[in-house]
């Protein structure tokens, strides 16, 4: 796929002062809300189907077909209010998409999230988002602002009779919120663990109401869906997983930042052509394509794959949030895993057991390899805790703290029995 | 009873309680309002004692264990008296490759810290921060809660140190979209 060196952004455009809602209803903002709310033919089905047709697959990490998950909601019951929870918890290591969507085009997402709140016929919006967001937070509160003031949002929108609300919540730092049940808990004002599903959110929401969750980047996609239509959407990067994409590189490269270009990018022109190559002409070790519980690569293992589910998949990995860590020769592979590990810990909500004290005792196990003290068999151990984690809890934290233990250990086994190896060395010495 | 009672009031404003009143209004159940009015409870007192909760709980109308619950969880919301100035750098993932370690290292050297991190003149309090969404500037520390410094380097942890000192705000360091040339070898 070579067409990406022609593409032209729309998720965020260069265009100076988008932030602010004059520029951005000059550029054309706000006609697709008015479109779907005048247009007699977009009742709020056409719109789940449209938006199903383009297959936006989520961009917060599951990758699932956000139209299909609008389409999950309940018929609207008369009295009974809906809502919908806008993902902008971004906790995830390595991503670092939504806060540029919050500063450089929050109407974008606002108008998208009003388009949802429409489809699903929704009473109101929450954007919940990070706490330590708090400049980024006071930016989409500015924006919301002005697009209540604008009359947007709010009471009759726009003359048509609609009304939605929406506000912003802010975190207090736990990743665990961005789970969207957790996130549903932190929202109702109570202590953030997730809960079991079934009920979906969709049947048993917020405050016990139908509710869907989307990602901030998967809302700012509607806008462009609708003002571009569907096969366009569909048709822009990979076939299975297709649209504009954020990624976010970071890392030993050049240049890391926040790139916009279609989905199925190959890999290796991400990081030799759009961030630059490997900083001070190093060789690559390994990637990390999608936030820091997604299964790592090797140098090798990257060569001819693309950023879209299927030829992820080929490699045992997954898109996750796009955001991609690159490391070069040098890194200790070891203490990467270790510093991932003690994350997980440290974000375990502690309410299963098998994570709360599985993501601990990763952090003992790889810190007593890390320093010196490990044994071969302490490897196999690892990966038994996996056995004993990944699919065993309410959420899929411990499969996210499990993913990057068994698969950087499957995949760097040299680098783990080599650091042991050197342990042997100095406990005879 | 703390033995800071008879120092701190411990009462919100009547312009807090329409604050936090307002917050109660954007959910249909008051009790979401407790995460908000723990900020403003923080914002105001510093930290989140025993007597900050009870006041927001009363102020809710909702129990005081709830709140506790929910103070207690959270990394930002503070259960104990904390120095004016926090640098949280980060260490997580990428920044954990990029310096992150030698940067909070450095801070600590800087400011002569304790083991717990803490300044000699009672400052500053710098801590290891997990990913904070800055991974491509990163670097990356966060000043007490609020404004992120890009791209540490000893010099710019310097800075910033001495700026706080001086009672200087540290600026919001906007960061530009990335340049998108394509670059062939």
């Amino acid at each position: 796929m070579e067409n990406w060196r022609s593409y032209q952004k729309v998720i965020l455009p260069d265009i100076p002062g988008l932030h602010k809602i004059e520029t951005y209803e000059r550029e054309g903002g706000y006609e697709m809300l008015r479109k779907v709310l005048t247009d007699s033919k977009w009742g709020p089905k056409e719109v789940i189907n449209e938006v199903k047709a383009a297959n936006i697959r989520g961009r917060g990490g599951a990758g699932f077909n956000a139209g299909l998950k609008w389409s999950f909601m309940p018929p609207k019951q008369e009295g009974v209010p809906r809502y919908l929870a806008c993902n902008g918890d971004e906790s995830e290591p390595g991503t670092i998409k939504d806060r540029r969507i919050f500063e450089y085009n929050p109407h974008l997402f606002i108008e998208g999230a009003l388009i949802a709140c429409y489809a699903m016929e929704m009473d109101a919006a929450y954007v919940y988002i990070r706490g330590e967001y708090a400049d980024w937070i006071d930016m989409m509160q500015r924006a919301i602002d002005e697009a209540y003031s604008k009359g947007y949002i709010g009471k009759n929108i726009m003359g048509t009779g609609h009304n939605i609300e929406m506000y912003v919540h802010k975190g207090a730092g736990a990743y665990i919120c961005g789970e969207e049940t957790s996130l549903m808990e932190s929202l109702e004002g109570k202590r953030p663990y997730p809960r079991s599903k079934p009920p979906f959110p969709a049947q048993y929401g917020l405050w016990g109401k139908p509710t869907t969750i989307n990602n901030i980047e998967t809302l700012a996609c509607v806008p462009l869906v609708m003002r571009h239509g569907a096969d366009w959407f569909k048709n822009t990067g990979a076939a299975n997983h297709p649209g504009p994409v954020l990624y976010g590189i970071s890392g030993h490269v050049n240049r890391p930042g926040v790139y916009e270009y279609p989905t199925g990018m190959l890999i290796t022109d991400l990081i030799y052509k759009v961030a630059g190559g490997i900083r001070n002409g190093k060789k690559l070790k390994a990637v990390v394509p999608g936030g820091s519980s997604v299964p790592i690569l090797t140098a090798e293992q990257i060569e001819g794959i693309t950023m879209d589910a299927d030829s992820l998949r080929t490699v045992g990995t997954f898109m996750g949030t796009g955001g991609m860590c690159v490391l070069d020769e040098d890194t200790d592979i070891v203490k990467f895993l270790l510093r991932i590990a003690e994350f997980y810990d440290h974000e375990s909500c502690g309410q299963c057991t098998p994570c709360r004290e599985g993501t601990g005792w990763f952090v003992k196990v790889l810190r007593s390899i890390y320093e010196g003290r490990g044994e071969m068999k302490d490897l196999d151990l690892l990966l038994e805790l996996c056995d004993t984690m990944e699919g065993r809890t309410v959420c899929a934290l411990a499969d996210a703290a499990a993913w990057p233990v068994r698969n950087t250990i499957q995949r760097f086994r040299a680098d783990f029995e080599a650091k042991i190896a050197r342990s042997g060395v100095y406990s005879v010495a | 009873m703390p033995c800071n009672m008879e120092s701190m009031n411990y009462t919100f404003t009547e312009a807090e309680k329409a604050e936090i009143q307002r917050h109660i209004e954007k959910y249909p159940d008051r009790r979401s309002a407790v995460m908000p009015a723990l900020w403003i409870a923080q914002e105001k007192f510093g930290w989140l004692s025993n007597d900050a909760i009870r006041l927001v709980a009363e102020t809710i109308d909702i129990p005081y264990a709830h709140v506790y619950g929910v103070a207690s969880f959270y990394t930002m919301y503070f259960k104990e008296e904390v120095p004016p100035h926090l640098l949280e750098v980060c260490t997580c993932f990428t920044c954990g490759e990029i310096g992150g370690e030698e940067m909070l290292a450095y801070a600590r050297e800087y400011l002569e810290a304790d083991e717990k991190g803490r300044s000699k003149d009672g400052l500053f309090w710098t801590r290891s921060a997990e990913c904070l969404g800055a991974c491509d500037t990163g670097p990356v520390c966060q000043i007490t809660n609020r404004r992120y410094v890009h791209r540490l380097t000893k010099e710019k942890v310097r800075e910033v140190i001495e700026a706080l000192r001086a009672g200087k705000e540290i600026p919001y360091e906007p960061i530009p979209l990335n340049d998108q040339s394509i670059l062939d070898d």
